[in-house]
């Protein structure tokens, strides 16, 4: 064991304050995104793990529902919804003394006609004439509301704002936008280590040119060259395989290059070795190669993947915003536009995009981090 | 669409290129046998048939584009008519430029310094407590997530109500518990660049940290047990043995950081859309694009700015790249 020394014990607290620092503002997210909108709305997340006193007003029920009890009518129901669990301990009839009576006690309104409010939201009111009002009165209660958590609004949110289809749509961009450049790059890498043939070492500079060349260089061209083709065939080519492609270019530099620093370890003896034995390229690469290369695409298609997922720009400007093309990004940002003050909507779908990158990044992080290891520390 | 057809549209999309090099390939062996055994020529077919699609996605992403946004650059909106200088100059006098570029400069000078300051002192304190690893994965964390993510994270934290309503964003609530007045921190000019940049640096000190915790493995036990022992205290330690060892990460961490940050653009338009002067070259020049029926000549020019930025990194990687060949 360690001693404990001035310096490791001010280590520690640092070291916490940084991780209180990072941890809070999604810990935030996530616990708004289980809570009640209504209470979400009023109150601060951190409230909603201690029991609260709230102040509420409700409204009983109106002639309808009244019974005839012997001389009495009476009219008994519940001021809350069903799923509310709330434990009122005082209770006003008017809007001057709101708590002016305990539960279980009995309280007398202008009009002569009593009330009963009890703990649970159970109330009798009892008049000895007929009730004539359609609207019930008021009624100020004082409650204890305890932790309360619901998964509502992910089914809200999933459902009806359209957030699964635009999961499922992300899926459909990223999976395809992840595999097919290590495909078409697994082939280049290749090529560039262990082919020979003219124009290679410029090929590999223009790689590495093209791994710093920002995305908004591109834009421009490339959105005009989709629009003719466009034009050209009647069919947009602002879709899946549209934005495929746009995925793979903007990707293939760094793909390549991170798969060329892989490839140009692996010993050439080994490569020349099969070639001297009649295997072509094309066997040497399959039978050889990739087999020796499964754990760099792992980290490879883990970067690409989570930076396909994560991406805005490309999806904005390459795909159309129907709801059946739509992406994660795209809506989240949508709704930000739209919908910025129900926070139940955007906490909730924000955690939404982010349960994909987090699940990869839980489950394969030894992955991610030597795939961003090497990527930095050449790139 | 349904899951179902999802699917199969992934499906055909992957499997083409899959059967384009196994059958392009699989006919080239099939020619070989009947033909004569010609290698050179059968060779440069193969070189060929590996290096086209890949090819051909670079130079229609990547290098024409690059050259075409430059012409761009001195033509009209529709990209027709040639105007020389015309988009350069305008955008010297544009006040949403001005503000782009002095903003641009903002972050790049804080944020790629807090993120490897940070990630450089986490590291080191992640290195000496038992429970290391799990801090570093809680401050690593945010770099999985996208940066539209991280700005409903943050503008949540950042939310503002009126004085007499109860704070429901923690920034606010904390003032408010200190005696302060609530704001609206987004939208005060120059403090509101702070609170976008934190969201970044809350994002890639995760980066700095990770890359840091590999180097600082590969500093020789003996030299800081060499320097324990001479009694050096554990701050002379970091200044005198660990950060001269961790320049060269140092640096490509903040290159990394930098190209970034120059072309930091979803984080701004999810928060402000450039209000409240906030405004950045990246998220200007997606405006530009679409503004109007989009200007294609003023979208270049701020696209070239933002080029103009990362040269010098281009360089020095083709310079580095040119050594290490020739070793």
């Amino acid at each position: 064991m360690r001693k404990l020394t001035f310096t490791s014990v001010f280590s520690q607290l640092l070291l916490l304050l940084f991780v209180i620092a990072w941890i809070v503002p999604t810990f935030g997210l996530f616990i708004s995104s289980l809570r009640d909108k209504d209470v979400l709305a009023i109150s601060g997340w951190w409230t909603s793990f201690t029991t609260t006193e709230v102040n509420e007003i409700y409204r009983t029920k109106g002639k309808e529902d009244q019974i005839k009890e012997g001389d009495y009518y009476l009219i008994k129901s519940n001021l809350f919804d069903e799923n509310q669990i709330k434990e009122i301990y005082r209770f006003g009839v008017t809007s001057k003394n709101i708590d002016e009576y305990e539960v279980g006690e009995t309280a007398l309104f202008k009009d002569k006609t009593e009330i009963t409010v009890f703990e649970n939201g159970d109330y009798i009111w009892k008049s000895k004439e007929e009730f004539k009002k359609k609207k019930g009165k008021r009624i100020f209660v004082s409650a204890k509301s305890p932790p309360s958590f619901t998964l509502d609004n992910y089914k809200e949110v999933l459902l009806k704002e359209g957030l699964g289809q635009a999961f499922l749509n992300t899926f459909a961009v990223a999976l395809p936008a992840t595999l097919i450049p290590l495909i078409i790059c697994s082939y280049f890498a290749y090529a560039l280590t262990w082919m020979k043939f003219y124009g290679r070492d410029l090929l590999l500079a223009t790689i590495i040119a093209s791994l710093v060349v920002p995305l908004q260089m591109c834009l421009i061209p490339v959105l005009t060259i989709y629009n003719d083709f466009g034009a050209l065939f009647g069919v947009s080519a602002k879709s899946y395989p549209g934005i495929w492609m746009a995925h793979t270019g903007f990707g293939l530099a760094s793909t390549t290059f991170l798969l060329w620093n892989f490839l140009k370890t692996l010993p050439s003896e080994m490569i020349e070795a099969a070639r001297v034995d009649g295997a072509t390229h094309y066997d040497t690469f399959i039978k050889i190669v990739v087999p020796l290369s499964i754990p760099s695409f792992a980290s490879i298609f883990i970067l690409q993947f989570l930076w396909v997922w994560n991406d805005l720009l490309v999806g904005l400007v390459f795909l159309d915003k129907h709801p059946s093309e739509i992406i994660l990004t795209a809506k989240l940002k949508e709704l930000l536009g739209s919908r910025g003050e129900n926070w139940e909507i955007l906490t909730t779908g924000a955690f939404v995009s982010m349960t994909v990158p987090l699940f990869i990044f839980f489950s394969l992080q030894r992955y991610f981090i030597r795939g961003l290891v090497a990527g930095s520390v050449k790139g | 669409m349904s899951i179902f057809s999802l699917a199969i549209t992934v499906l055909i999309g992957v499997l083409f290129f899959v059967l384009f090099f196994h059958l392009s390939n699989f006919l080239l062996d099939y020619f070989r046998v009947k033909a004569s055994k010609n290698f050179a020529f059968e060779n440069s077919i193969r070189v060929i048939i590996f290096i086209a699609p890949a090819f051909i996605v670079l130079f229609v992403f990547i290098i024409y584009p690059v050259f075409e946004t430059i012409r761009l650059s001195f033509y009209d909106k529709i990209g027709e008519n040639f105007v020389g200088l015309f988009n350069y100059t305008w955008a010297i006098n544009d006040p949403d430029f001005k503000r782009s570029i002095i903003n641009n400069l903002g972050w790049l000078i804080v944020v790629p310094t807090l993120s490897t300051f940070f990630g450089l002192v986490i590291a080191n304190l992640a290195d000496r407590v038992w429970w290391g690893s799990i801090a570093k994965s809680i401050i690593f964390m945010p770099m999985a997530i996208s940066f539209v993510g991280a700005g409903v994270i943050w503008k949540f934290m950042y939310d503002y109500r009126g004085p007499s309503d109860q704070q429901i964003g923690l920034l606010n609530a904390v003032a408010v518990a200190l005696g302060f007045e609530p704001q609206a921190w987004l939208t005060i000019p120059i403090w509101n660049n702070l609170f976008l940049m934190a969201i970044m640096i809350w994002i890639q000190t995760g980066l700095a940290l990770v890359i840091f915790s590999a180097a600082l493995r590969s500093i020789p036990n003996e030299t800081l047990d060499a320097a324990r022992i001479d009694g050096a205290s554990e701050l002379k330690i970091f200044w005198s043995i660990i950060i001269p060892y961790l320049e060269q990460t140092i640096l490509v961490i903040w290159t990394i950081i930098t190209i970034l940050v120059l072309k930091v653009f979803d984080i701004i338009y999810a928060m402000t859309n450039g209000q409240w002067q906030t405004e950045v070259l990246a998220n200007l020049m997606y405006d530009w694009m679409f503004r109007g029926g989009g200007d294609s000549g003023r979208g270049s020019v701020l696209a070239f700015c933002i080029l103009i930025g990362v040269i010098p990194i281009l360089a020095w990687n083709l310079y580095r790249h040119k050594q290490e060949q020739k070793v």
